[in-house]
């Protein structure tokens, strides 16, 4: 399917320290619990997948880290600073981005606009500059559009940029909504099963762009997937969730052959 | 402050309130079964009553006024259905709200170039006077009219409430309102729901426009009505039977004691706002209303 | 072949983001501005200019500031005749109780106290959405219209409730013929227009769009949900209140509470629809089609009337003009949702082909 991963010594950014720390985190909506006690870490530029069946408690996760939901018990830790309670518009602020498993586009806007929208916190103009479109807002609007055209030429989609999206095909949508939470140069990237519903051409573009984007930017990436060959392929470290309990945590390998998540996977009778 | 005042003022709050009701039962009855915010219902009351009583004025039998007028009614509701509606079916509900109010210029344009402009007068044989037993003894006045259209809220709602809950033609309706693609897969052929909705819509509004015709006149006024029912339906949730008839007594009741206790501080006229800023404030606290379901937004 | 963008490549980024990148568009736009500035004054006669123009211009203004909050933002506004009337009041005020204070800055002051209400009615956006918060604004039309109503401060305690609107002066010159008064407006207006279309192609036009599109998304992407609507209302409110002034000191004369009527609002909110959501220049071209359409009815209606030999009653043709309006818009919302604006687009994109099929 892809290229295996890189050896740790040829790797353009090597793999730090924790970058980010889930402690104990639970998470009930009324009486259904999401998630319980969940720990674990991410390392600064790594590639670390989040894996479990059908209703594991993975979005959920995501969710957490990325401030929709506010967990019950437990901590976050962002590059030392804690926090279980930041809201989303913060967390953003904190440089991490995300997509979406349904495609969380503007549908009203081209490519380019919406790729744009991701440079939102950098611009520091007010509107009433941008309104004379003088000085500092017409400087920040040029300098914006020519870091966001790298990022569009990263992800190779210049020769859709003036197209609404809602035109676009499912693939190239959620290319774009990458290209969206690239733009805003973010330190962690979430990504919520970025190839469903994508055909295995697809796919291996979609691998092609995640590993690319951490060689060249070194981006640390938690993503959510199904697909097994891919998350095998492509990820450090994975970490296994079932029934909203961490069960698996370690390089791909050492999950493959762990006995608890054969026996989630495969549905043991208990 | 004089007790029997209060009960009085209550009392006629709590049947204008009824009135709105009326009115609101319309606009629940479609948005439940088409999730259409029905901004036109009050110009259906309008042509309503305008059709009924220039049948009257005609010489048309009471009775056999009311039957043509259910059968326009219908007719303009398979109308409405097919050349509004359905064209706009995938649309966001914003699209569909000011299709209805592009719909309400229509309606109120027909109306008045076939019957004219002029304000017509009413007679339902029930006069707008206060019950005399009730005020001898108790000096409280209560129209009779406002009794008399309580009672008819009442036996509608009954009837519709039997009509929904106790019928299949009911229960498709419900099906309906709940999830199209789910009703359309056990077999209920939508098209044909949305006619009777907006069929039954129409004699509700036929009934709303007797009322309020026999109450003020059969005049452009009436179109206002809707207006009106907004805060109510806002209050009482847009898709509850008893959310309409719950807040039309909320709205009714405090417009009127606003009206009586806080008008004169402020020069009077609160009428106007008082009813939307109480629904503003009721849908910073409790945006789906009363009886509504919470409104829930996924990523 | 006349209109063909071949040949003309952009070099740089500021260059592809010019409103006009076209160049034929771009001197369709100076012949129009020429046309509006100097062509239509010199030729027009009275009436068109202070009866049709004039009001015109206004109305667009007015359509721009509600395009901004309900085409760019996505919050449906029922309260647009609220705002215009805030700013045409305290215009008015402002001009009166402040002493030597320049006509514009009335109307800027007008406008800034009819932002201040936009916020005020717009805190309700925060919590609720679609026509739950038409019927905010809907609270807002009437509540205001019953304040300025009731509250003799705004009117100076006039007696009749109709108050003559002050001369419009600037630098000692006085604005009083047709003529002045329309290249008034037109100047006011050409200068807001290009100010809401620079902000609208910049970011807070993006967050604005954003918002309209998936708030929720928006502010997972760092968009300030509060501030960015709070900001749409502040700023349309703002065109509407500045639109309410010139409303009536360059076209009324008045200054009277029954000119903005709810069916006022009404009106604008068809100039959108009809000549485009999310479009300036559809404000335009929605205005223009709206004024236009009654003159153009009772043009008809007489020209019927004198062919068949008839009498056709005032009332009818008024009917007519509502029934035709009612039918436009839901016809648009059909076949065009995105208007007039996109309309011209599509025949745009035509016209780069013709005389070629393809």
């Amino acid at each position: 399917m892809t290229e295996g991963r890189l050896q740790a010594a040829e790797r353009a950014h090597r793999i730090g320290g924790v970058i980010l720390a889930v402690e104990s985190v639970s998470l009930s909506f009324g009486g259904v619990k999401a998630l319980s006690e969940v720990s674990f870490d991410v390392r600064e530029h790594e590639v670390r997948a989040i894996i479990g069946p059908n209703g594991a408690g993975k979005s959920s996760m995501l969710n957490v880290i990325n401030g929709v939901y506010h967990p019950q018990k437990g901590t976050i830790r962002l590059q030392g600073r804690e926090f279980n309670d930041m809201d989303s518009h913060e967390a953003a602020k904190m440089g991490i981005a995300r997509t979406f498993q349904n495609i969380a586009l503007f549908k009203g806007m081209t490519v380019l606009d919406n790729v744009m929208t991701g440079r939102n916190l950098k611009m520091r103009a007010s509107f009433l500059e941008q309104a004379l479109w003088y000085g500092r807002a017409r400087r920040e609007e040029l300098e914006h559009r020519r870091a966001v055209e790298e990022v569009i030429d990263f992800l190779e989609i210049q020769h859709i940029r003036k197209t609404p999206v809602a035109r676009l095909p499912y693939g190239l949508q959620k290319r774009v909504e990458l290209a969206r939470a690239l733009a805003a140069e973010p330190k962690l990237l979430l990504l919520d099963e970025p190839m469903a519903g994508m055909n295995l051409e697809e796919k291996q573009d979609m691998c092609r762009f995640i590993l690319d984007v951490n060689d060249h930017y070194g981006t640390t990436i938690v993503l959510i997937e199904h697909d097994m060959g891919v998350v095998m392929d492509i990820s450090d470290r994975v970490v296994v969730l079932d029934y909203g309990r961490k069960i698996g945590d370690g390089t791909p390998e050492e999950v493959r052959g762990n006995q608890a998540v054969i026996d989630a996977y495969l549905g043991v009778a208990r | 402050m004089n007790v029997s005042f209060f009960f009085e003022v209550l009392a006629g709050g709590l049947l204008a309130g009824v009135m709105y009701s009326l009115v609101a039962l319309g606009f629940v009855l479609i948005y439940k079964a088409s999730g259409v915010f029905n901004y036109a219902q009050g110009s259906l009351v309008f042509l309503a009553a305008l059709c009924f009583v220039s049948m009257l004025e005609g010489g048309v039998n009471f009775w056999l006024a009311i039957l043509i007028t259910l059968a326009v009614m219908v007719v303009l509701g398979v109308v409405i259905e097919r050349v509004v509606l359905r064209p706009l079916v995938n649309q966001p509900q914003i699209t569909l709200f000011m299709a209805t109010i592009g719909l309400s210029f229509v309606l109120e344009g027909i109306s008045q170039i076939i019957w004219g402009s002029q304000p017509h007068g009413l007679e339902l044989g029930i006069q707008d006077v206060p019950m005399e037993w009730l005020s001898e003894k108790t000096n409280i006045n209560i129209s009779q009219f406002d009794l008399f259209a309580a009672l008819v809220a009442g036996v509608l709602v009954a009837a519709l409430a039997v009509f929904f809950h106790k019928t299949r033609v009911g229960r498709a309706l419900r099906a309906v309102a709940d999830d199209h693609q789910a009703a359309l897969s056990v077999g209920i052929p939508l098209q044909h729901i949305w006619t009777i909705v907006w069929a039954v819509a129409g004699f509700v509004a036929l009934v709303a426009g007797l009322m309020w015709g026999a109450r003020n006149g059969v005049q452009y006024a009436l179109t206002f009505v809707a207006l009106k029912a907004l805060p109510v339906l806002i209050l009482g949730g847009f898709e509850s039977i008893p959310g309409a008839i719950v807040g039309g007594l909320i709205i009714g009741a405090s417009e009127k004691m606003a009206e009586v206790y806080l008008g004169p501080a402020v020069g009077g006229g609160i009428e106007s706002w008082f009813p939307y800023v109480l629904a503003l404030a009721f849908l910073l606290v409790r945006p789906q209303g009363l009886f509504g379901e919470k409104i829930i937004d996924r990523v | 072949m006349l209109y063909r963008e071949a040949g003309q490549f952009k070099s740089s980024y500021a260059e592809d983001q010019q409103i006009f990148p076209i160049l034929q568009d771009r001197i369709g736009m100076i012949v129009l501005l020429a046309v509006a500035f100097i062509v239509v004054p010199t030729i027009g006669n009275q009436y068109w200019l202070s009866a049709i123009l004039t009001p015109f211009l206004v109305v667009s203004l007015a359509a721009i500031g509600l395009n901004i909050l309900t085409g760019y933002a996505g919050q449906l506004s029922l309260g647009t005749a609220a705002f215009m009337a805030v700013g045409a009041f305290m215009a008015y005020n402002a001009e009166l109780r402040i002493p030597g204070m320049p006509i514009l800055g009335s109307f800027i002051i007008g406008g800034l106290c009819a932002a201040a209400v936009g916020i005020v009615f717009g805190l309700p956006s925060l919590r609720i959405k679609g026509f739950y918060l038409a019927v905010a604004t809907l609270a807002c039309q009437f509540f205001v219209l019953w304040a300025i109503n009731r509250v003799g401060w705004f009117s100076n305690h006039s007696s009749s409730g109709v108050i003559t609107a002050q001369k419009v002066e600037i630098l000692g010159y006085t604005f009083a013929t047709p003529v002045s008064k329309y290249l008034l407006t037109l100047s006011i207006v050409t200068v807001m227009a290009l100010l809401a279309k620079n902000l609208m192609r910049s970011e807070t036009g993006r967050a604005f769009m954003a918002i309209r599109d998936m708030d929720v998304a928006a502010s997972v992407i760092g968009i300030p949900m509060m501030k960015t609507k709070l900001l749409a209302f502040a700023i349309s409110s703002f065109y509407c209140g500045v639109a309410g002034a010139l409303y009536a000191f360059c076209y009324l004369g008045t200054v009277e509470p029954e000119a903005f009527t709810l069916d006022l609002s009404f009106r604008i909110l068809f100039m959108i629809i009809v000549g485009g959501v999310g479009s300036i220049m559809g404000s335009f071209i929605g205005a223009a089609f709206i004024t236009l359409l009654p003159i153009f009815l009772n043009l008809a209606s007489d020209l019927i009337a004198s062919a068949l030999s008839i009498e056709i009653p005032h009332a009818i043709v008024s009917n007519v003009e509502a029934i035709v309006f009612g039918g436009l818009i839901i016809l648009f919302l059909i076949l065009e949702p995105h208007g007039l604006a996109r309309l011209w687009q599509i025949a745009k994109e035509k016209l780069r082909l013709w005389p070629f099929p393809h």
